[in-house]
């Protein structure tokens, strides 16, 4: 019972941790690489002791100004809900990392631990779920503030957020066809598949169109790169004009987390969770652990690195995804608001749907 | 697997919900107590560019968010019953797959509908 326990709460600063130091390096890197991409120098002044850290201290004095900056409650709007806003933004982004698996089951003197917090039947609906409370974030940010811009900027920025949550909802129904399952536990292991023997039966290889539909939709709902409007740093007023200090950090914190999980959802339904390509351990080819190529070869590796090199996999396929986010944001400009609505409505909408019910037949078809 | 109350989800999930709940109550607590708190009338109106409002905040605004609102709810529960359809593909077959087509294009004549009554323009 205990060591029960001890796991789960093991599994759970794992992933806590992970989280936050992948928000916490986002925040330096973001700086940087804009930085390196407009030819700038970017952060470089935070200094403890000397030490600079390439700008990476820089985080560090942000994170200490916001705790120490006064918290700004607005006396004439609804200081209940204004409080309880950023609350919204931030719950569900740690919440929902818990159905992902991080790594694949292992087994430790005859103990089963699959590395997944939870191992829902459901788990890309509790997902979806707990993705949407997001939304209520902003939307109470911008009522309760008692300010015209926020109201509007709030409003504009729900619009937007459920608009893409529907493409997310349906671009993810041509994975789960494929897989026949919610759980990302399962899809993690079908898509060590293989079609034709040689081609890994990734997500991004099955189902094409889905990951490009889901990519720009979680880039919308972490309201980044070409969606930003509802914060749209200097030009529009958002949202969060009447935050401050740290409850306004927790609004960032909880977007560059859900930059994290985002990256996390897209690697392990479109990018083979962890699963590298060709590398089978003992429990799946009768005893012989190692990569199996399709022309033959065998190269045997011990248990324990096959678990390593997955875990090593799937957290460079989230780097890697990341950095991919970073790129897109600081390449492409703003979108305009009318143009923003069509594209989820008009353009994308249609395509999920068709995409559902072309790889429905396939599906019926295959099997 | 033994069948212990602790190998389940549900103990998993109270821990992982009592345990986000204390991050984001630390969070807003760190702010709250280390922050000084010099507060004055004119700091606490709204931000609206500078000038002084007269009016109460909550003012009419576009009715086309109300609009999205309700498509949004329209379809996204017509979603929902999409996924219990996608994860029995397997087992229901040929007349499975021709109710939801069937199902597919009510969805999609409906957003004929929405684009042809210029619902989503925004001008």
């Amino acid at each position: 019972m205990w060591l029960d326990l001890g796991l789960i709460v093991g599994k759970i600063a794992v992933v806590f941790i992970g989280i936050i130091a992948g928000a916490f390096v986002l925040t330096w890197a973001e700086r940087k690489q804009s930085a390196l991409m407009s030819d700038r120098i970017g952060a470089n002044r935070a200094a403890i002791l000397g030490i600079k850290l390439m700008g990476i201290v820089n985080s560090v004095a942000d994170a200490l100004k916001m705790i120490f900056k006064e918290d700004f409650l607005p006396p004439k709007g609804l200081r209940f809900l204004h409080a309880a806003a950023p609350v919204f933004a931030m719950f569900p982004v740690f919440m929902t990392f818990a159905v992902l698996p991080f790594g694949p089951t292992i087994t430790v003197g005859g103990k089963v631990i699959p590395l997944q917090i939870l191992q829902l039947d459901v788990g890309m609906l509790y997902l979806l779920a707990f993705g949407s409370i997001a939304v209520y974030g902003v939307l109470l940010a911008g009522w309760a503030s008692n300010n015209k811009y926020t109201l509007i900027g709030g409003m504009r920025a729900t619009a937007q957020m459920i608009s893409y949550e529907l493409i997310l909802g349906l671009s993810l129904i041509g994975p789960i066809l494929v897989y026949g399952s919610l759980d990302p536990g399962v899809m993690a292991t079908a898509q060590n598949g293989y079609l034709w023997g040689w081609i890994p039966k990734w997500g991004i290889i099955v189902q094409p169109i889905a990951f490009l539909l889901f990519l720009p939709a979680a880039m919308a709902e972490t309201k980044r790169c070409p969606f930003d409007l509802p914060e749209g740093e200097s030009e529009i007023i958002g949202f969060a004009t009447e935050y401050s200090g740290m409850r306004w950090g927790m609004f960032f914190l909880g977007e560059f987390a859900e930059i994290v999980v985002l990256a996390a959802v897209l690697a392990t339904v479109f990018l083979g969770s962890y699963q590298v390509p060709f590398l089978f351990d003992a429990g799946e080819k009768l005893g012989m652990a190692g990569f199996h190529f399709p022309w033959g070869a065998y190269l045997p590796i011990a248990e324990w690195a096959v678990v390593a090199l997955r875990i090593l996999s799937f957290g460079v396929k989230v780097l890697i995804l990341m950095w991919l986010q970073m790129q897109i944001r600081w390449t492409y400009p703003r979108f305009r608001y009318d143009q923003l609505m069509r594209v989820s409505w008009r353009e994308m909408m249609p395509i999920a749907l068709a995409n559902i019910a072309v790889t429905a037949l396939i599906v019926m078809l295959v099997a | 697997m033994e069948n212990s109350i602790f190998s389940g989800n549900l103990v998993a999930f109270l821990i992982l919900f009592g345990a986000t709940c204390a991050l984001v109550g630390m969070f807003l607590a760190l702010s709250a107590w280390l922050g000084p708190k010099r507060m004055t009338p004119i700091k606490g109106e709204p931000f609206e560019c500078g000038v002084i409002s007269k009016t109460d905040a909550r003012s009419p605004y576009p009715v086309k968010f109300y609009l999205v609102a309700v498509l949004f709810i329209v379809f996204d529960i017509e979603v929902a019953f999409l996924y219990p359809w996608a994860v029995s593909f397997g087992s229901i077959g040929v007349a499975g797959f021709i109710a939801a087509m069937i199902f597919l294009a009510i969805l999609g004549v409906g957003l004929y509908y929405e684009v042809s009554k210029r619902v989503l323009e925004w001008k």
